[in-house]
């Protein structure tokens, strides 16, 4: 059975030998003990397990560790630099768009990718984009008020 | 596991099945061994009050006498000057480590940083009967109230003493006791060392009054926010032991099923796998997930299956099911009246028939646990709403002592009702104790989905008439299985029959956030609107014509003028509905509107205002929070979700097939708060979501003309022809 031995996460290199086979997810959470990447489906339906592959945010229970490659992958673990928090991470806070948070993880590296590609985005983009993000707890409007703080910080206008 | 008498235990009225659980007494320790356990300082406890009756529906007459007076909760002051607060009650993301805190700071007189919340662990915190039912305000709020009053009293009092003064001349504030002369302080801490006092709380209520509340009422954020928005809080899925296995149970093809044969011999080969058998339970354990899947896929089973029956046919059933002789504290039925009287008086009459199908909690986090089993004793870690009773179905289960056996809660990835019971904790400890080591359990969504509980189905019958002048003169309501919360109505009738019928369920069933309140209201506001309609009376004008509770006119007035409900102007396949109730001390009011693609026959829920009052605000914004969530989540039990089921098998298990409410189906939420601060506060994590569907149901009537009667209302996700 074809074996994988590193990673490049939150731009370091792991090292660990692992079944090609697993889940980025599982091995993420199992291997690299990075728990913030959630388990919600394990379908490809919630996107609890988000995390940003070259900035991209994909489903990490959807694809295999083997298929990872050189790649770069960031979790929710890699957003804080120096102690100082993505400003996603902080608009979550100042938002409070939280209730249990198990979907905060996901809903945060998804809001980063889209800022990236849409600085300022529509609520209806917002929505448009994150529509596969479930928030059983039905926080769905502070996110998006969290996303328009934390696109308005980043623009500079705040 | 799902044996048979378990099945039947648990296809009866959720309230009840919930209360089921034999208290334990949790003060084995006199004072002197609890105050050194607690390592010195000042101890106050809270004790159960009959006079706190609880506001569980109606029908729960006859619990507090089975309440034992004993201790609820503690507050503990060490010599360190650090704050502790013991409650059995859980975090499920309903925001009470906040509110809870909040209130003990207000009332202690100290910063809310300085409060450290022990919530839900069965050796450190003190029997609770579980976080359910909208409880945790009225009753551990209040409590906590008093014992942190009384704490800052004899903190007040142990200063007096010490500088021989009167305790009047003393004031209590941000963590210190000081003369009010301004001469001398002294911290809490300072106050604390040296002392090992354990004092109950007193039997009267002492407290500030809301108008007088600085840091409770105050909207604050969610405590701990910082680690959730940097994966670092540890949720049960998310906690390791060194050498820990990972566990997967082999499920029945279908419900009922018994194992008739297994052949493990392929699993038990593959290195480092653990299979171990007990009556009908099969489980595996491996060092990594993907090998405890293959060792799963590896067992050879043959089930013995009975035939069940199917959704399509479910509210035939329920209706052919009814039990013929429920047990007494299963009945509910109240009469007022004379029903034919109130008939023949009425210049309209309306029969309906009400259906709710049965759907699934679906919490993001799915039922976890992880179990270490050491020297005799097991600890559990794991997502429940009842952590004693899951301890008590561990040491069962194990046949080990509930001394033996520790339940311990992280705060969990929201549960709505639906973890109530400790399904996954009992299998991960009995994989831990087969495999000598530790063993984490996480369900997939297809598991949870499966094997978790079900919000009951219903049918509701309902036969009413209306006079000349637009009031009810008869109201008859029949709930076949959903359940008999806030079942009775809160509209003037004089000739009422009221009843709930208890139902030999096909499904597994319990609680559910509001419980069959949310199925009930549907049922009534819906009726109430189609009466409105015969009588031709304004929606509105016709439920004030009928209603006295000062409360619930305050936020049916209330969300009108916010939503602008007189000047309401309808655009082309628009509709506007409203619907309003109360439970478990909360009163609500909705306010929707729908728009209906005429081609696609989408429907999308515009706007929604909610009224809310549930007493003396805690945390506005975490309140707003709570209750906008509550409107979200319920659009999908409104508009979509269903479980299809048939012979012993849930056909769609899987969020593809099971939609839930997601970003684009959110409508406008507005929610207005109204503040009552002359009276007592109470929870608000359920009764938000009631109002939701009628007022849905009733502004696609305004829409279409189309009065549809089922929850879900959308077949397929789009609105049916014909209802
Ligand atoms: S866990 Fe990957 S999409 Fe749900
Ligand atoms: S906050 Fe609970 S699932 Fe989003």
């Amino acid at each position: 059975m074809a074996r994988v031995t590193e990673l490049n996460v939150n731009g370091t290199l792991h090292a660990f030998d692992v079944d090609a086979d697993a889940t980025l997810l599982s091995v993420l959470r199992d291997q690299l003990d990075l728990t913030g990447t959630k388990y919600g489906c394990g379908e490809g339906q919630c996107a609890a397990c988000t995390v940003l592959i070259d900035g991209n945010p994909r489903h990490s229970c959807q694809i295999r560790v083997g298929a990872v490659g050189k790649h770069r992958i960031t979790t929710i673990e890699g957003l804080e630099k120096n102690g100082e928090l993505h400003p996603v991470q902080q608009a979550f806070i100042d938002v409070d768009a939280m209730q249990c948070a198990y979907c905060t993880s996901g809903m945060i590296l998804g809001a980063v990718a889209m800022l990236k590609i849409q600085p300022n985005p529509t609520e209806a983009q917002i929505a448009d984009y994150m529509n596969g993000h479930i928030c059983r707890c039905g926080v769905y409007q502070r996110i998006k008020e969290a996303v328009h703080l934390a696109a308005t910080r980043m623009n500079g206008n705040a | 596991m799902m044996a048979a008498d378990q099945k039947t235990a648990l296809a009866i009225e959720p309230e009840r099945y919930e209360l089921r659980g034999l208290p334990m007494h949790f003060f084995a320790m006199d004072r002197r061994s609890f105050m050194k356990a607690m390592g010195g300082g000042i101890a106050i406890l809270a004790v159960a009050k009959d006079a706190l009756a609880l506001q569980e529906s109606g029908r729960r007459i006859g619990m507090e006498e089975k309440m034992p007076r004993e201790i609820n909760a503690w507050l503990h002051i060490a010599p360190d000057g650090g704050v502790t607060v013991y409650t059995g009650k859980v975090e499920i993301g309903q925001n009470i480590r906040t509110s809870l805190a909040q209130t003990v700071a207000d009332e202690l007189h100290v910063s809310l940083a300085s409060i450290q919340m022990v919530m839900g662990d069965t050796q450190l915190t003190p029997f609770d009967m579980g976080t359910f039912g909208s409880r945790t305000t009225p009753q551990m709020g209040t409590q906590l109230r008093s014992v942190a009053w009384a704490a800052r009293s004899v903190l007040v009092d142990l200063a007096a003493r010490k500088w021989s003064v009167d305790a009047g001349q003393l004031v209590a504030e941000n963590g210190t006791v000081s003369d009010r002369s301004g001469s001398r302080s002294i911290t809490y801490g300072e106050l604390a060392q040296g002392q090992a006092l354990a004092q109950m709380m007193p039997a009267e209520d002492p407290v500030t009054p809301a108008p007088e509340w600085k840091i409770a009422g105050q909207p604050v954020h969610k405590i701990g926010a910082r680690d959730f928005v940097t994966g670092r809080h540890k949720y049960t899925p998310d906690l390791k032991l060194p050498g820990m296995l990972c566990g997967k149970i082999l499920r029945p093809s279908a419900f009922g099923a018994t194992l008739a044969s297994v052949d493990l011999s392929a699993a038990k080969a593959m290195p480092g796998v653990i299979a171990v058998r007990d009556g009908d339970f099969v489980g595996v354990a491996a060092p990594d997930e993907l090998t405890a899947e293959r060792a799963l896929a590896a067992i050879k089973a043959q089930w013995n299956t009975t035939p069940q029956s199917s959704s399509k046919e479910l509210f035939d059933f329920l209706k052919k099911n009814a039990e013929e002789d429920p047990a007494e504290e299963n009945r509910y039925r109240q009469t007022k009246g004379s029903m034919s009287d109130g008939l023949a008086a009425a210049s309209h009459r309306l029969e309906a028939t009400y259906t709710v199908a049965y759907i699934a909690h679906c919490p993001l986090e799915p039922r976890a646990a992880l179990a270490d089993w050491k020297d005799g004793k097991m600890m559990v870690w794991t997502g429940t709403q009842r952590p004693f009773a899951v301890r008590d179905e561990v040491a069962q289960a194990l046949h080990l002592s509930n001394d033996n056996t520790r339940v311990i809660v992280p705060d969990t990835g929201s549960a709505y009702g639906g973890k109530h019971t400790g399904e996954c904790a009992v299998e991960a400890a009995r994989l831990a104790q087969a495999a000598g080591k530790p063993v984490h359990l996480l369900w997939t969504r297809e598991e949870e989905f499966t094997w978790a509980y079900f919000r009951p189905a219903g049918v509701i019958e309902i036969k009413s008439g209306v006079d000349a002048n637009g009031k009810l003169t008869a109201w008859e309501f029949h709930n076949y299985n959903s359940g008999a919360a806030a079942i009775a109505t809160m509209y003037e009738a004089p000739n009422q029959l009221i009843e709930f019928h208890p139902v030999n369920a096909p499904l597994r069933q319990g609680s559910y956030r509001s419980l069959a309140a949310c199925a009930n209201h549907f049922a009534r506001e819906s009726h109430m609107d189609e009466l409105a309609h015969a009588a031709g009376v304004d929606p509105l004008e016709f439920r004030m014509n009928n209603l006295q509770d000062e409360r619930l006119r305050a936020v049916y007035q209330a969300a009108a003028e916010k939503f602008g409900w007189q000047e309401r102007k309808k655009a082309p396949g628009h509709g506007f509905g409203i619907a309003g109730g109360i439970d478990k001390g909360g009163h609500v009011a909705a306010f929707a509107e729908v728009a209906i693609d005429g081609a696609t026959r989408e429907v999308r829920i515009e706007r929604v205002v909610e009224a809310w009052d549930c007493g003396a605000i805690v945390n506005p914004d975490g309140l707003k929070n709570t209750i906008s969530g509550a409107i979200t989540m319920g659009i999908g039990g409104a508009l979509y979700e269903a479980i299809e089921f048939d012979n012993g098998r849930i056909l769609n298990p899987h969020f593809a097939q099971y939609r839930v409410a997601r970003f684009k189906d959110e409508p406008k939420i507005e929610v207005v708060l109204i503040d009552r601060k002359d009276q007592p506060s109470f929870g608000a994590g359920e009764t938000p979501i009631v109002g939701l569907a009628p007022a849905v149901a009733n502004a696609i009537f305004d829409a279409t003309g189309l009065r549809i009667r089922s929850m879900p209302m959308l077949q397929d996700g789009k609105l049916p022809k014909q209802a």
